[in-house]
């Protein structure tokens, strides 16, 4: 039998959304027992949404004030010793879960199967290479610990559970590292959906020329409720921080609507949008590689574009 | 010494359009463009610019793989490194292996710094950084933007998904390389010139006491799902009507 443990992320007394959609992933395996690992300062409430999820058998927590900046080389130890009692460790695919699960992975002296696209069964997960050019199967052998980054947007999110699962407080022994602090973080916060969750997503390109001009892309976002992302091309010339950054690289995102706006289309920047529901292109270049993926294209000049979409949009016609 | 190490992993190129082959065994390689992963590319430049600013004495290139990994630390090489470890074998390396490798040659090598891309392009496994930090039992900064050393110290900027965090840590550690941490120098010829008098040291990974395993075995190779090809719309209140339809916006 497989016991599935997940590392539940979270920031500011909220889960991320993206475990929900682990706990989909994990569920697929026949006979899974999922239990989600809150670390917190204060577990409290993270542990009570995470107890919400459709699939969760149990939350376990673990408060230590040291948890209140959530670090691979403090967490990765207490990870590794709750994970004695499972067979698979799974994290999200996010830039937290990439940068613990494989500190985690080699404490445990496990394998990782990094960015699973789906769980065949509690052995097999498939997984892609070549930035999305290919899906490899791969295979660990029966009875060895594995653990895994869940590519959360090959997955819908769990549902709801009919009644709340049970939480659990843990004491761990693990002796924590001092050798590395956290100084600070600055992000660019917005009051927008945050993109890595949104369900409709405005993306502009390097055509936007500046900084400046990706206002028509907030002002059409704004109109939708939508987030912004970027490519790296925008990104690279300093139009757009790099949290937006969309592609192999940035954040893989599934949105129910993508509207590209100035956006070539490189493999790399496909990769993090080939599981949006419908993906729209606006381009001057009828070439444009992204036209082979959308299934809405439009060449024009997304000057023009975006704001007569956004005025269409508001006035209903 | 002040020593810095760095990953080379010889990669398909990265402006190569892979395919996989009809019998799903693997993806062709044959005949195509072998280069230095990018994100190590850009790991050797941040190891030279430490050096160059007097943080350190000696940078050390080292490639994990068959015979031909030789090219690439020829680049690295020519780039700057002062010398090269090939540990050469035609077995297959999951970054466990790889990170094991790495471990034992940083504790050889006595070095400040261990400094490697943040993933490879051809597995995009982007673990092996992570896991020579843990089994080295020293600090991690992975996906880092910006890099300032500091004495026994050093403050590191990563690209995360909230924005942009700084972490403190303690030297010896481990550093992996995002895109944006700088832009790689080009070589001139006669640095490639250069280049082949620089020393090359080859090892056996039983030499350093590792045996290479494999943990995930492939079981096959396949081409991704196609998107099909949409529709072009004339203008925007096609589009527009279109999306309304579908209740998109």
């Amino acid at each position: 039998m497989s016991k599935i443990l997940i590392v539940a992320e979270h920031a500011g007394g909220k889960l991320n959304p993206v475990i929900a959609k682990c706990v989909h992933c994990a569920s697929g395996i026949p006979g899974a027992e999922i239990h989600l690992a809150v670390f917190a300062a204060d577990a409290s409430a993270v542990a009570a949404q995470a107890a919400q999820i459709a699939g969760v058998a149990k939350v376990v927590t673990v408060t230590h004030a040291i948890h209140a900046n959530p670090l691979a080389a403090t967490l990765a130890p207490q990870l590794a010793e709750l994970a004695q009692g499972y067979t698979h460790v799974f994290g999200p695919s996010t830039t937290f879960g990439k940068d613990l699960m494989p500190r985690v992975a080699a404490l445990l002296d496990a394998p990782q199967a990094s960015d699973i696209m789906a769980a065949e069964s509690a052995t097999r997960f498939k997984r892609p290479i070549y930035a999305g050019n290919a899906i490899i199967t791969v295979e660990v052998a029966a009875g060895s610990r594995v653990v895994a980054t869940v590519r959360t947007a090959s997955f819908e999110a769990a549902g709801a559970a009919a009644s709340p699962a049970p939480i659990e407080a843990v004491t761990l022994s693990a002796t924590l590292p001092t050798h590395t602090r956290f100084v600070s973080v600055t992000s660019a916060r917005s009051d927008r959906p945050d993109l890595q969750t949104a369900k409709k997503v405005v993306s502009g390109g390097r055509a936007l020329a500046s900084a400046d001009n990706f206002k028509i892309l907030y002002s059409l976002a704004d109109k939708m409720g939508a987030a912004v992302g970027a490519s790296r091309a925008a990104v690279d010339a300093g139009y757009a921080a790099n949290d937006m950054q969309v592609g192999q690289t940035g954040k893989i995102i599934a949105p129910d609507i993508y509207l590209a706006f100035g956006i070539s289309g490189a493999i790399q920047h496909l990769t993090g949008i080939k599981d949006a529901r419908t993906i729209v292109a606006i381009n001057k270049d009828p070439e444009a590689p992204i036209f082979e993926v959308a299934d809405y294209g439009l060449v024009g000049d997304l000057f023009q574009v975006a704001p007569e979409f956004e005025k269409l949009i508001s006035s209903g016609s | 010494m002040k020593r810095i190490l760095v990953s080379i992993k010889r990669v398909v190129d990265y402006n190569v359009r892979i395919r996989v082959k009809p019998d799903g065994t693997g993806v062709i390689t044959d005949g195509v463009k072998m280069s230095v992963n990018p994100f190590d590319e850009i790991a050797l430049e941040e190891a030279l610019r430490i050096k160059e600013k007097g943080f350190a004495e000696e940078v050390v290139a080292v490639s994990i793989g068959p015979a031909d990994c030789q090219q690439q630390l020829r680049t690295a090489l020519a780039m700057g490194a002062d010398r090269a470890v090939h540990v050469q074998t035609d077995a297959i390396i999951e970054p466990g292996t790889a990170a094991r490798l790495m471990h034992k040659l940083a504790e050889r090598e006595q070095v400040m710094l261990a400094i490697l891309g943040k993933q490879a392009i051809d597995d995009d496994c982007n673990q092996t950084g992570q896991m020579l930090a843990a089994l080295w039992g020293r600090p991690q900064a992975t996906f880092a933007s910006k890099v300032e050393i500091n004495g026994d110290k050093a403050l590191v900027t990563r690209e995360v998904d909230a924005g942009l965090e700084t972490l403190e840590i303690d030297l010896p550690a481990v550093i992996t390389a995002d895109l944006r941490l700088n832009e790689p120098r080009y070589v001139k010829l006669p640095d490639i010139m250069k280049a082949k008098k620089k020393p090359l040291e080859t090892i056996d990974p039983t030499a350093l006491g590792i045996t290479p395993v494999e943990r995930l075995k492939a079981v096959k190779f396949e081409p991704p799902a196609q998107r099909s090809k949409g529709v072009m719309v004339k203008d925007v209140q096609e589009l527009v009507t279109a999306l309304r339809g579908k209740g998109l916006v």
